[in-house]
Formats: structure tokens, C-alpha cells, sequence
């Protein structure tokens, strides 16, 4: 057993090297590493309304308490969620988020006039709600024309992981998880958008969808 | 003489004209586009399973494409993680397991549980801030048949966030 795990951390660590060097998709792309487009997480869930379900995009990661004081969403950076509801995984909905320098509008959800990597602000704008800042001591919360609630604004990084551990590892400088384990991203900071969505919106099929999020830069 | 003196003033009027009738019907504003930067679904996947000079085009790819471009890094880097790997605990073989990751999109049920993973038969139905979505993926990338193999990389001893979640929208916690 303990030779199998040797060879297998040792396989790892020769075949990938350094190149393991982020996790979620903190801190990712090249072109992407360190901008306001790098995405560090998505998460769908159903919240506090079982007709609803909540979705979050968080981008900016590893941001520390002081570097969150100044934290900005871009203008020209469109955060948008797709949202395939009837398995061929292309989107037949988009929900986007953009900074106009004080709010975040939020448009849809609504069918895209196009399918694909470029994209343009679709109709109407059916939310707006200002960033709440970093020492807000109670979040800013708006709800929508179509009953969709929204928030833009710092909070904590919800992800967790020993990533400095899993470096060791896939490095070949560790043969395992240490316990306990630490979590990397403790402390630290993610810009956030959230929306919660009433269900009939999202026209589902057979009770599922699948959605992923992308950041757009303007061109 | 008069020639151009009338082509000047034609020209002229004609100017007027245009100027009058831009600023009655305005003209529409151009419309503005936005290209892909970056693009997420399930957590770390794309981190573990797109090597460095591959992020960038996976990145521009859509999910529709990404079976057919992608297929084969993954399972070449599935099995570069894990030489040894058979089938796990879902009993997916390495092509098996390529062919559900590789389409970088997160499942979401609206109906019922949102979960990444509650058994062996009940997964991928949504992702909430408490799943520990890390040790998920590590028990079926290293877990083996039963979930039991290499127990020192099934699980990063790491199994909550750093602050509790709220039972409210926006559920996040304050920041830091």
C-alpha cells in the first residue's frame, strides 16, 4: 500500500511538475491571472426558498482585509452566468452583471440574441443594487422587476482547501494531506455577486439544468 | 462661377439637412461587446485537469466543444495524478470519468437537493457553500473502488470555511 502511494504521488509529481499551482480556478489563466475577469468560484444552490435557487460568481481572489477596502468591480468586466435548460450544453439563458461605476445592473435571465464567447447586454436591465462596501455592518440587498434578488460586494472567500499542502504533494516534497490540514484561504477575500432566482424563470427541463459562468472583457 | 456656387450650396443645404434630421431621430448608440476572459463551472477541475499552455484555450472554448478538444488531456492527466486508477466509488472507468468532467458545467437540480456529492448515487445535483467539494473530487480521482484507497490523498483535513454562512440571502459571510 505504502509503495503504490509513493509511486503514485511520485508519477504525479513528474508528470505535472510546478504547473499545479491553483485551485477552484483561483488565480488561473495566464491571461487571465490577477485581473478583474480571473473567476475563483461558481456555486448553485437552493437557499432559504425552495423555489428559488441561489447562484454565485466570486472573481478577485486571495484578497486581504486591506486590499478589500479598495477592491472595485470593473466597468468594462461583464460578469455572466449561462444556463443550458435543455442538455446540449449551450446556453438558452444568460443572467449578466456590470459595474457602471456606482451599481451593478443585472440583466435577464433571457435568452441570448447569440450563442458563444461574445457577448452584449440583453434587454432590459431587471435589477440594480449598489456594492455594498467593505465596512458595511449589514449587506445591501435589492430585488428585481422579475423577482430576483441581488448583492454585489467583498466577502469572505466560501472556498477552502489546503492548497499549499496539495503543492507539496503533486511537487513531490509531501507523500500526503497533513492533519489537521490548514486552509489556504482563510483570511482572505473574494468579490462577490449573488442572485436568487425564482425557478419558473430558468424554464427547466425535467427538473435540471447546467450553468457556468464566464467573465467577458469589453472590446 | 455659378456652377460652384451652386454646388456649394447644395452642399450646403444638404449638410443642414443631415444636421437637422441627426438631431431629431438620434443616432442609435453603437453597440457594445464583450469577449471571454475567464470561465468556470466545477471547482478545481479545470485548475487540475488543463495543463498551463492549454488554460487559455480552454478557457475560450465552449462547453459544447470541449468533449471533442479535450477528451484526451484529461484522461491523460487523470491517470498522470493517478497511475494506478481503475474505477471509483461511482464505478467509472478512466474514460468514463474523463467523459463526465471534460464538459466543464455545473448540475443543478430544480427540484430537489443541490449537493455535489450526498452518496453514490446521488451527486452532481448543485454546489453549496458547505460541500466539501475538494475531498468529493479526491475520493473519486484516488478513493479506488470502495472510496478507502490512499487515504492520505482522499481527504485535505480541511472539511469547513473559515466563517460560518448565513441562513439569508446573500449567505456569503462579511468579509474579512
Amino acid at each position: 500500500m505504502k509503495k503504490t502511494k509513493i509511486l503514485i504521488v511520485a508519477a504525479a509529481a513528474l508528470a505535472l511538475g510546478g504547473s499545479i499551482l491553483w485551485a477552484a480556478d483561483h488565480i488561473d489563466a495566464p491571461a487571465v491571472t490577477n485581473q478583474t475577469t480571473d473567476i475563483t468560484d461558481v456555486y448553485a444552490f437552493k437557499g432559504a426558498d425552495a423555489t428559488s435557487r441561489v447562484f454565485v460568481i466570486n472573481t478577485q481572489g486571495l484578497l486581504s482585509p486591506a486590499a478589500s477596502a479598495t477592491a472595485k468591480f470593473d466597468a468594462n468586466t461583464l460578469i455572466e452566468l449561462n444556463i443550458d435548460n435543455n442538455n446540449d450544453n449551450i446556453e438558452d439563458l444568460v443572467i449578466q452583471a456590470i459595474y457602471d461605476g456606482t451599481n451593478m445592473k443585472f440583466y435577464g435571465p433571457v435568452a441570448p440574441s447569440a450563442t458563444g464567447t461574445k457577448s452584449k447586454l440583453e434587454g432590459a436591465v431587471t435589477a440594480t443594487v449598489g456594492i455594498t462596501p467593505y465596512t458595511a455592518s449589514a449587506p445591501v440587498i435589492a430585488t428585481g422587476s422579475n423577482g430576483m434578488k441581488v448583492f454585489a460586494g467583498p466577502r469572505d472567500d466560501p472556498f477552502f482547501f489546503d492548497l499549499d499542502q496539495f503543492k507539496k504533494v503533486v511537487g513531490g516534497t509531501a507523500s500526503g494531506f497533513r492533519n489537521p490540514g490548514m486552509d489556504t484561504f482563510a483570511g482572505t477575500n473574494v468579490m462577490s455577486v449573488v442572485v436568487e432566482v425564482p425557478v419558473a424563470l430558468l424554464n427547466a427541463s425535467s427538473g435540471k439544468i447546467s450553468v457556468w459562468a464566464e467573465t467577458k472583457k469589453k472590446i | 462661377m455659378k456652377k460652384t456656387f451652386t454646388h456649394i450650396l447644395l452642399a450646403g443645404t444638404l449638410l443642414l439637412i443631415t444636421a437637422v434630421s441627426c438631431k431629431k431621430d438620434d443616432a442609435p448608440a453603437a453597440v457594445v461587446y464583450y469577449e471571454k476572459g475567464d470561465q468556470m463551472a466545477r471547482p478545481a477541475i479545470n485548475t487540475v485537469f488543463v495543463d498551463a499552455p492549454a488554460k487559455d484555450s480552454f478557457n475560450n472554448a465552449i462547453p459544447m466543444k470541449m468533449a471533442s478538444l479535450f477528451s484526451t488531456k484529461f484522461k491523460a492527466r487523470l491517470l498522470a495524478l493517478n497511475a494506478g486508477y481503475t474505477t471509483n466509488a461511482l464505478g467509472l472507468t478512466a474514460d468514463q470519468l474523463t467523459g463526465v468532467l471534460v464538459t466543464d458545467v455545473l448540475n443543478v437540480s430544480t427540484t430537489g437537493n443541490t449537493k455535489f456529492f450526498t452518496s453514490t448515487s446521488d451527486y452532481l445535483t448543485g454546489r453549496g457553500l458547505s460541500d466539501d467539494v475538494i475531498d468529493n473530487e479526491l475520493i473519486l480521482l484516488f478513493g479506488g473502488p470502495t472510496g478507502g484507497s490512499n487515504p492520505g490523498l482522499t481527504t485535505d483535513n480541511v472539511g469547513a470555511n473559515d466563517k460560518a454562512f448565513s441562513a439569508a440571502f446573500p449567505y456569503l459571510a462579511s468579509p474579512w
